[in-house]
């Protein structure tokens, strides 16, 4: 479980994030929606301690987010942000196996060998594990990322805005990828997006944000009517019930 | 192939790229270290005049100044580059290397020239190691427990107090004595040959006992290159790393600048060669063989221009001419970035 009591962020004389208290269950993925400026990536930074809060506090699994070691906190915990531009040059199996970094300190041991190639192997990235991280696509850096953060072996997984820069069908692998997270290997997913639709087929909860306070959570059932998603984006949007699944329609 | 990997993004396309560079690290790292060891040798023993018990104990002592610095600015550049992110700055942004001209400036010009010299150098030495010192652990202090907290601000302030060092030690220069700027100019230039046994000792000391640590950090620097996020997701602690490299960083840059004056554009040199011939980035490799780059430019440098040019310009001034063209061809290829 993953509890935020009471967390302010504040840059200057703009509050980013204004008090935001809230409980997520542990198991499943939670989506965090709102519209841009709404403070949903700084409220993921700080439940991941990229960022530090200016007041609350935040636990993840019982553990003090602002005070637990950073290594115990990294066999828990991990985050992806969406700009991950490498400096350096790296195979892809040594960027996934940077992921157990956290479990040996750099010495690797037969142990995280498998845990490498498993989380090359669930990527479907095995083909590619001796290419260079610079010479993938962006879809497939995307996954390599994925995969590192999967060789951690962390209860809960963040991911900041995962979709960015994918098209359709990478998105959607990316999403039905992440619910395979959530339920085959019990992990539970936190991520920020901006598509209500992805949101809504994909998430067990979802936490709606606007204006730095969270003002609304609850499953797809209870976020995904037009007057809820009218009090956060404030656009009209119909929604309609598409094989089970709920779907906003605000093209037009 | 090509065109159907282009309209298929996540299409596998191995067939058509190149594997990876074939050399390993270790076969670099073991012919730098033969080259690296038939150099110093060489150095030792090639032309000879007179008696050995009077030339070997000088030679020696400047082949040691040649490794130690080789050591410092291999070592501190890398560290620098790896925690700023960046493969083109080098620690003489943060302005330690003006901040030398500045020291040495204004003890000529306060205490003359002659005054200076007969201070003896390992005094002078330990002034400005500790001045330096104290200089960047006030940046560090001031921008990391500050408000800002960034690295591109220090280097920016680096940058500024770059300039604002050289434009005091200009001024300095300008209100001297032309005799004693004689004596200031003989101070600044990298020069193996004027190097002092008790220095050397006591820089092989502060050397030795900060590349123990950076060699502990190697594996947590390498994590630290992925970048902040990614770096702090992996549970490094970030801000102290980075304030213990940076420290390392300064003191090495100021024991190298102490001992041979500003050799800076060398450490580009070599961390771009090194990372070059390391076809996967691992600090492990990348140190070693950067250490090794060095000494074998250093001391193969100086032997040549001792036997072949008969000692008719500094080896600095040979070294800052080939870095920068290796450099430009760097840039030219679009590796660095």
């Amino acid at each position: 479980m993953i509890s935020i009591d009471h967390v302010t962020k504040r840059y200057g004389a703009t509050t980013v994030v204004d008090d935001v208290s809230c409980r997520l269950p542990g198991g499943g993925v939670t989506s965090i929606i709102g519209p841009n400026g709404a403070g949903k990536s700084t409220l993921l930074s700080m439940m991941s301690r990229l960022l530090l809060p200016d007041a609350g506090r935040i636990e993840v699994a019982g553990l003090d987010v602002g005070t637990t070691a950073g290594q115990k906190l990294a066999r828990t915990l991990s985050i992806l942000r969406q700009e991950n531009q490498l400096t350096i040059r790296l195979s892809v199996r040594d960027l996934v196996g940077f992921g157990r970094f956290p479990h040996n300190n750099g010495r690797p041991t037969p142990e995280d060998r498998d845990h490498i190639e498993r989380s090359l192997d669930y990527l479907d990235l095995t083909d590619l594990g001796d290419r260079f991280v610079d010479e993938l696509s962006g879809g497939q850096r995307q996954r390599a990322f994925i995969a590192m953060v999967l060789a951690q072996d962390t209860d809960y997984i963040l991911l900041d805005e995962p979709l960015n820069n994918l098209d359709m069908r990478h998105s959607v692998d990316m999403m039905r990828l992440l619910r395979g997270l959530a339920d085959d290997l019990g992990k539970t997913v936190v991520l920020v997006i901006h598509d209500v639709n992805f949101a809504s087929c994909y998430s067990d909860e979802i936490l709606a944000m606007r204006e730095g306070a969270l003002i609304h959570q609850g499953t797809p059932e209870q976020i995904m009517t037009p007057e809820v998603l009218h009090d956060i984006y404030d656009v009209d949007i119909q929604v309609e019930q598409i094989r089970g699944n709920r779907i906003g329609v605000y093209f037009a | 192939m090509r065109s159907r990997s282009s309209t298929l993004p996540m299409a596998l396309t191995q067939s058509v790229r190149k594997p990876v560079r074939s050399v390993p690290p270790s076969v670099w790292l073991v012919i730098l270290g033969v080259a690296a060891l038939a150099l110093i040798i060489a150095f030792m023993v090639v032309g000879i005049e007179g008696s050995p018990a009077y030339v070997l104990p000088r030679r020696l002592n400047r082949v040691g100044a040649m490794v130690l610095v080789a050591i410092a600015v291999a070592v501190s550049t890398i560290l620098f580059q790896t925690v700023t992110g960046n493969r083109i700055l080098t620690p003489s942004i943060m302005g330690l290397d003006a901040l030398y001209i500045l020291i040495q400036t204004a003890l000529v010009f306060l205490l003359g020239g002659q005054a200076l010299l007969s201070l003896g150098s390992p005094l002078r030495f330990v002034i400005e190691v500790a001045l330096m010192i104290g200089f960047s652990w006030l940046l560090y202090r001031w921008l990391f427990l500050g408000s800002g907290r960034s690295l591109h601000l220090l280097l920016l302030v680096g940058i500024v107090f770059g300039v604002f060092f050289r434009g005091v030690s200009t001024l300095l220069q300008r209100l001297m004595d032309p005799s004693e700027f004689i004596i200031l100019q003989g101070l600044f230039f990298a020069s193996f040959n004027r190097v002092d046994p008790t220095l050397l000792l006591l820089s092989a000391v502060v050397v030795a006992g900060l590349c123990i640590p950076a060699w502990r950090l190697r594996h947590r620097l390498d994590v630290l290159a992925l970048g902040r996020d990614s770096a702090v997701s992996l549970g490094i602690d970030y801000r102290r790393t980075v304030t213990l490299v940076l420290v390392i960083c300064s003191v090495l840059v100021a024991v190298s600048t102490a001992l041979v004056g500003p050799v800076t554009f060398f450490g580009l040199l070599v961390s771009a060669l090194a990372y070059q011939l390391c076809n996967r980035f691992h600090h492990a490799a990348v140190l070693p063989i950067a250490v090794l780059l060095g000494i074998v430019a250093l001391v193969g440098g100086q032997l040549v221009l001792e036997q072949v040019f008969e000692f008719d310009t500094a080896l600095s001034i040979v070294i800052e001419f080939v870095g920068g063209i290796v450099f430009l061809v760097l840039l030219l290829k679009g590796r660095v970035r």
